[in-house]
């Protein structure tokens, strides 16, 4: 078992022929994903990387029976691209592009909150089942099957964390990169969640950073309903106060805001706290020992 | 994008919103200049010099003035034009005032009292939503009041979908006390404020303090405003507003070269890949007892190029005791990056601090060759935990 994605999910690729998308696609093939078209306006009937090019993505999900798509189209467009892709009834979004306008986000989170449908990111590194699917731009052998689960806001981060747990001899069942934008699809708490249920999932470590309250919300949701040991690392404790917040949000974030807050509450709620990235993978090889 | 009051007040102003009027000078001539023709225009006796920076409290630091008459203006604007603000939202150094707002007098006395009220509009995170947060408690700081008396502070959703509705202009009105016209002209004040937010993509408003004048106007006599970086390419008449005088000039020349560096007062430098894994750095130095001296994301094309000023531009920080650099490649190969630090060190010449550096993930191997093989002083670590260890150990 994973989650959100595996060998069986039917992946399209929107803003296919763009340079980007071109490039992760090739990778996302070379990895085994089971790519089955893309999709550019304008373009389609054409074949790319050996693929139909679909003009719509109804038509994809009609022609090709898509159900997961990946977006690297620019940020002007990217908002629109995910709303299409609701829409046409994809199950799986997963949305790459980075620098989508906030008020552009704030129409999608409203536009699919009665869709039947989950949106990962934007600005992310996307998903990652090993051996099974790769939608996204992670290079893929850094991660190998095992049984602990990855949540991130962060790319490279997310890198990191899986290199030491394979190197710790566990293996990742689903790597998940939730992106680090504020309005965002799927929120840590929620990732959690998935791979609280997930049978093959014996260990998740979640990584978050300062900003807003997602970790502290996954916390006491797991303290509540988890099942499972958490390792949780919060990227940031020397980060310099109110560089990225705005003043007026720093108090509707509350204290629930820093890296020291967070983490305090992580460890109030039962998670195996790290304070140094380096011990990610180690803590997790102790907590399942 | 930050920016100074008085843009801010113009925008707010395009949108039907009620601002104290004023206008922008650089010299004492101009500021006396541009008040003649304020009171022509408003009728104002009085005016307020307003130092222009980007910083709060300016008031404490002695950059917000009353003038009774033109030789006071004069004085005032004399002291105020290029001298170091320092508030509490600077540094110790403070800030050089290049521009003053001469503004119009607003607490006249009149029929009833003036009050003032705290206003911000900014994204509930949680909910992905914008809010309107409002206070009576206005002219003060809202950490303070937020802390105090929170029940003083009051708050109103927007669905993206309707906006936002007259009777939530309403209840804002209400909830602030206002009757009669002051009433009428709040509702009006916080639609137009909500349609300027919404209409510039802006990421904060802090209407601090919005006042109610004697003669019942509702008017905004400060305004931070601060707009979307990523909405900046739908409003290039804002981001010409830009005043990089008010950013730290290496941070500027970064953004540049495609690099994002925010510089801190630390001892080690760090050139990483991807904004977490540059935090998670951060904090590996500060865990390996040092301190990290910036912040800098290189970004997904690391290439020889970048690295080169990436490090020109960490090392002109004379606080810079030791240089770590932490790649993860995956897009970014790291034979690359390693190219780049080998020429980097070649064409700069002199680096004087030891420099470690941690290349993981693709061609990992070939890029601890390259840097092996070059003869440099590098040391070269593969796991973050010797990354940290080889910190200490440089420090010691």
């Amino acid at each position: 078992m994973s989650v959100l994605v595996n060998k069986d999910s039917r992946v399209i690729v929107q803003g296919f022929t763009g340079k980007e998308g071109t490039f992760h696609a090739s990778q996302m093939i070379e990895y085994g994903t089971n790519l089955v078209g893309g999709v550019t306006p304008g373009k389609g009937g054409q074949s790319h990387l050996d693929r139909p090019v679909f003009n719509t993505v109804a038509e994809a999900v009609e022609k090709a029976q898509a159900d997961t798509t990946i977006i690297f189209v620019p940020p002007a467009f990217a908002a629109d691209a995910i709303m299409e892709a609701a829409d046409a009834g994809i199950k799986i979004i997963i949305c790459i592009t980075e620098g989508v306008p906030t008020k552009d986000m704030s129409a999608v989170k409203n536009y699919i909150s009665d869709k039947n449908c989950r949106l990962i990111g934007p600005n992310c590194p996307g998903v990652i089942t090993p051996d099974g699917a790769k939608c996204g731009i992670m290079p893929g052998f850094v991660f190998k099957t095992g049984k602990v689960g990855v949540v991130s806001k962060s790319g490279t981060l997310t890198y990191e964390a899986a290199d030491q747990v394979v190197k710790a001899g566990l293996g990742i069942t689903t790597a998940i990169g939730i992106g680090g934008d504020p309005i965002i699809g799927t929120t840590t708490k929620e990732a959690v969640e998935l791979l609280m249920n997930d049978s093959d999932t014996e260990g998740i470590i979640m990584i978050g950073e300062i900003g807003g309250t997602m970790e502290a919300d996954a916390a006491r949701w797991i303290k509540e309903h988890g099942t499972k040991p958490v390792v949780g690392f919060i990227a940031g404790q020397t980060a310099p106060k109110g560089r990225t917040m705005g003043h007026a949000g720093a108090i509707v974030g509350g204290d629930d805001d820093t890296a020291e807050a967070k983490m305090k509450i992580m460890s109030e709620c039962g998670i195996h706290v790290v304070a140094s990235p380096a011990d990610l993978g180690s803590k997790m090889k102790e907590v399942l020992a | 994008m930050n920016l100074h009051e008085y843009q801010g007040k113009q925008i707010l102003s395009s949108y039907g919103v009620g601002i104290q009027r004023g206008m922008v000078a650089t010299t004492p001539e101009e500021a006396v200049q541009v008040a003649k023709q304020l009171t022509e225009e408003t009728g104002t006796g009085w005016h307020v010099i307003k130092a222009q920076v980007h910083a709060g409290g300016r008031g404490k630091g002695g950059g917000v003035k009353l003038a009774k008459n033109l030789d006071e203006l004069k004085s005032h604007a004399e002291n105020i034009l290029g001298m170091q603000l320092v508030t509490p939202q600077t540094t110790a150094e403070g800030k050089t005032v290049h521009q003053v707002l001469i503004a119009e007098d607003v607490y006249y006395p009149g029929e009833s009292e003036t009050s003032e009220i705290y206003m911000s509009v900014l994204l509930n995170r949680a909910t992905g939503r914008n809010m309107i947060m409002y206070s009576t408690e206005g002219g003060m700081d809202i950490e303070e009041v937020a802390e105090k008396t929170p029940h003083l502070i009051f708050t109103e959703e927007i669905d993206p979908a309707t906006g936002l509705l007259p009777f939530q202009c309403r209840k804002v009105a209400f909830n602030l006390g206002l009757e009669g016209k002051a009433f009428k002209e709040m509702t009006k004040f916080v639609a137009c404020l909500y349609k300027a937010y919404d209409g510039a993509d802006a990421s904060l408003f802090e209407i601090n303090p919005v006042l109610k004048t004697s003669d019942d106007k509702i008017i905004a006599v400060d305004a931070k405003v601060s707009i979307d970086d990523n909405a900046l390419y739908r409003h290039k008449d804002y981001a010409e507003m830009r005043d990089v005088r008010e950013e730290d000039a290496s941070e500027v020349e970064a953004g540049e070269y495609g690099l994002s560096y925010v510089k801190l007062d630390g001892n080690v430098g760090c050139m990483v890949n991807g904004a977490g894994l540059a935090m998670a750095t951060m904090d590996i130095i500060k865990h390996a007892g040092g301190n990290p001296a910036n912040f800098l994301d290189v970004g997904g094309t690391a290439d020889a190029a970048r690295v080169e000023q990436a490090f020109r531009i960490i090392l002109k920080d004379d606080n810079v005791k030791a240089l770590l650099v932490n790649i993860f490649g995956g897009i970014v190969r790291c034979d690359r990056v390693a190219q780049g630090v080998v020429d980097a060190y070649k064409n700069i010449g002199e680096i004087n601090v030891p420099l470690i550096v941690r290349l993981q993930g693709t061609n990992a191997t070939e890029a601890k060759k390259l840097i092996d093989e070059s003869g440099l002083e590098v040391h070269s670590v593969i796991l973050l935990q010797e990354a940290a260890d080889k910190v200490a150990e440089v420090l010691a």
